[in-house]
């Protein structure tokens, strides 16, 4: 089933009075359950392509098609609420509020869904546990390992559960073995039947995904399934 | 809705975390409004005060009294020379009035003179002393301590006796009764018949009973001045409220008869009312308000102006947060009511401490001014200070909502 389908959209930005092709012509479809890494040197558009993919930016040309919507020409509120309902937002620097505990930042974005305060606890508690952090869930960012942080931005995007899980960058900020760790963390959810979109811009990290989406200037240079692909040990659920 | 309810909830909460973070500079922020609030309470309760003494003061003059006199009291059409080119009313115009009027109730004459009163060593300089008769205490409502007016025996017979007023009474005598104790006033001995209940406010002034004292009329023009020294006041009460403008009609007809007036001469004489006192008092404490409201609502400006300035810096610090918000699906409406809640709450706190102050400081003001914080004065300062709040954290709260999320996010 098709979840994203996106029909040669283009991202223009005027700088002074030059317009700056970010994207100038991209189409891709993803389905559910695809794990799919987009790479490409900086400028070549993969974040200007994650913007649009997650809904926080529209394109300025082209149709954006998500789970049967238009959502190329939607409002500000309109896109708020995809966000908020379907869209899963993993960043490199882990982008946790730093005044809150890990249980409140995994109920955030139920409270903008507008869940009840009783059921937000609950599965908030579960997407953390989920994650392996059920020991940690009142402490707050600074309380806790990159890791750890990570852990809590994962469960923060499981638990609306959304039709994709947007991760950029994912293993950035983290040192080799942890950056494995939540790779493989990634794996277990994507088994469990997730849609993820990973942008990365390291090899070895895209080769987790089944296929990758490799972008240079604006436009898709490949498209293709990973031969190889690598899958860590399931160790997702485990103590970091 | 209920989206909207829990966004109202976790705005709150934010905002409680945001101010106690920052705890300095919400009390710096915070004292701006605790300062407009104060002024702005103190002061309308202090108008408050002011009005209540004129008001209280007034009603000694009792609404359905007419007072026939030469001066209109408050006049803004009739110049003063012609005013005091009039001829004056004496006591010839009373008996003829009091012969003629059939709808008061009481008729009373009044004429003033500046005495000073004396009883042993103690004295009172330079106080009111009302000329009158007996019928004028039919004309108030003034109550006694101890003793009671004079009579129609010893006011037509002019005897030497005085009613005094509450606070002359203790001032003369401090303690003990004033009763058949004989005074002077002008070298000429009074004996007191009668003491006042404390009646009006010191706002008044020597108008005010209290500070007055009254003796009959005979005995002012036979001790203090001539008849021709000053004209007296004609006091009239109507029967009821509803027979004031009848009566007021009677009394013009027959003083006009009485002073020989042409069909084309204008009245030399008026006809004064609590009700046009009133007006006048309405008219100056409305001023006295608008002005004052004015000058403290410029401190409660200042202190929102203080409260905008800090929200905008909260959202630039914040900018990353509110990307973050934004990112997992926080409505532009969302973030607006967290700011703007933030805005609302340093305000309502200092608000709230801003009254307590005023509520404190206006005991002292009541040592002047008998006055106190009403309620509606409480829920109008709460009022405005969450208005206040709302109104300042607008603009920066605007700001933060329409914030682009890609930008946001990747400010540092």
């Amino acid at each position: 089933m098709n979840i994203i389908n996106i029909e040669h959209i283009a991202k223009i930005y005027q700088v002074g009075s030059e317009e700056v092709h970010a994207l100038a012509d991209v189409s891709l479809r993803i389905d559910k359950n695809e794990y799919v890494a987009i790479m490409g040197p900086s400028g070549s558009g993969k974040s200007t392509l994650m913007n649009i993919l997650g809904c926080l930016d529209t394109p300025s040309k082209g149709l954006y098609d998500f789970k049967g919507t238009n959502v190329s020409q939607m409002n500000d509120n309109e896109l708020a609420k995809i966000r908020n309902r379907e869209i899963g937002f993993v960043f490199q620097t882990f982008n946790l509020l730093a005044r809150s505990d890990a249980l409140h930042n995994v109920e955030l974005p139920l409270i903008y869904a507008g869940v009840s305060s009783s059921e937000r606890k609950e599965r908030a508690r579960i997407a953390l546990n989920h994650v392996g952090l059920s020991d940690r869930i009142h402490h707050k960012p600074n309380e806790l390992s990159g890791g750890q942080r990570q852990r809590v931005a994962i469960a923060r995007a499981l638990v609306t559960e959304p039709a994709i899980i947007l991760a950029d960058e994912p293993t950035g900020n983290l040192d080799t073995k942890t950056g494995e760790d939540i790779m493989a963390l990634f794996n277990d959810i994507y088994e469990l039947g997730n849609t993820i979109i990973l942008v990365t811009h390291e090899e070895y990290i895209a080769e987790h995904a089944a296929r990758i989406i490799r972008l240079r200037d604006g436009f898709i240079e490949k498209d293709e399934p990973v031969s190889k692909r690598y899958v860590p040990k399931k160790n997702g659920a485990s103590k970091l | 809705m209920k989206n909207y309810l829990f966004e109202l909830k976790e705005g709150l909460a934010i905002s409680f975390r945001a101010i106690r973070t920052n705890k300095v500079r919400a009390i710096l922020t915070t004292l701006g409004i605790v300062i407009g609030v104060t002024s702005v309470v103190l002061m309308s309760t202090a108008i408050k005060g002011i009005d209540n003494a004129f008001q209280t003061g007034v009603a000694g003059f009792g609404s359905e009294n007419l007072y026939i006199d030469k001066w209109e009291w408050f006049s803004n059409n009739i110049p003063f020379w012609e005013m005091r080119n009039r001829r004056n009313l004496d006591m010839d115009d009373f008996k003829k009035f009091k012969e003629t009027a059939k709808l008061p109730v009481a008729i009373a004459p009044t004429v003033w003179s500046s005495q000073t009163i004396k009883y042993k060593e103690k004295n009172v300089p330079l106080l009111l002393v009302q000329g009158t008769d007996n019928e004028y205490i039919r004309t108030t409502s003034l109550t006694f301590r101890e003793g009671r007016f004079f009579n129609e025996f010893e006011s037509s017979g002019g005897r030497e006796v005085v009613v005094l007023g509450s606070e002359i009474a203790n001032s003369l005598f401090p303690r003990g009764s004033a009763i058949d104790e004989i005074v002077k006033i002008k070298g000429h001995n009074f004996k007191v018949v009668g003491v006042l209940d404390k009646q009006g406010s010191w706002i008044m002034g020597n108008f005010n009973p209290d500070n007055q004292a009254f003796i009959p009329i005979q005995n002012v023009f036979k001790y203090f001045q001539a008849q021709s020294f000053r004209s007296i006041t004609i006091i009239a009460r109507a029967q009821n409220k509803n027979m004031v403008d009848a009566t007021k009609e009677e009394a013009i007809s027959i003083m006009r008869r009485d002073r020989g007036l042409k069909y084309n001469q204008e009245n030399d004489f008026s006809i004064n009312q609590q009700e046009t006192l009133l007006k006048q008092i309405d008219t100056v404490v409305g001023v006295i308000q608008i002005a004052g409201l004015f000058i403290t609502g410029l401190s409660l400006f200042v202190g929102a102006i203080g409260i905008m300035n800090i929200m905008f810096v909260s959202v630039k610090e914040r900018t990353k947060e509110i990307g973050i918000r934004k990112a997992i699906g926080a409505k532009r409406r969302t973030i607006l009511t967290q700011f703007i809640s933030e805005a609302a709450i340093i305000c309502l706190i200092g608000g709230m401490i801003g009254l307590i102050l005023a509520v404190i400081l206006s005991k002292i003001v009541d040592q002047f001014l008998p006055t106190s914080v009403q309620v509606d004065t409480i829920i109008l300062a709460i009022a405005i200070s969450i208005i206040t709040g709302v109104i300042s954290g607008f603009a920066p709260a605007y700001s933060a909502a329409k914030l682009d999320p890609v930008e946001a996010l990747r400010y540092e």
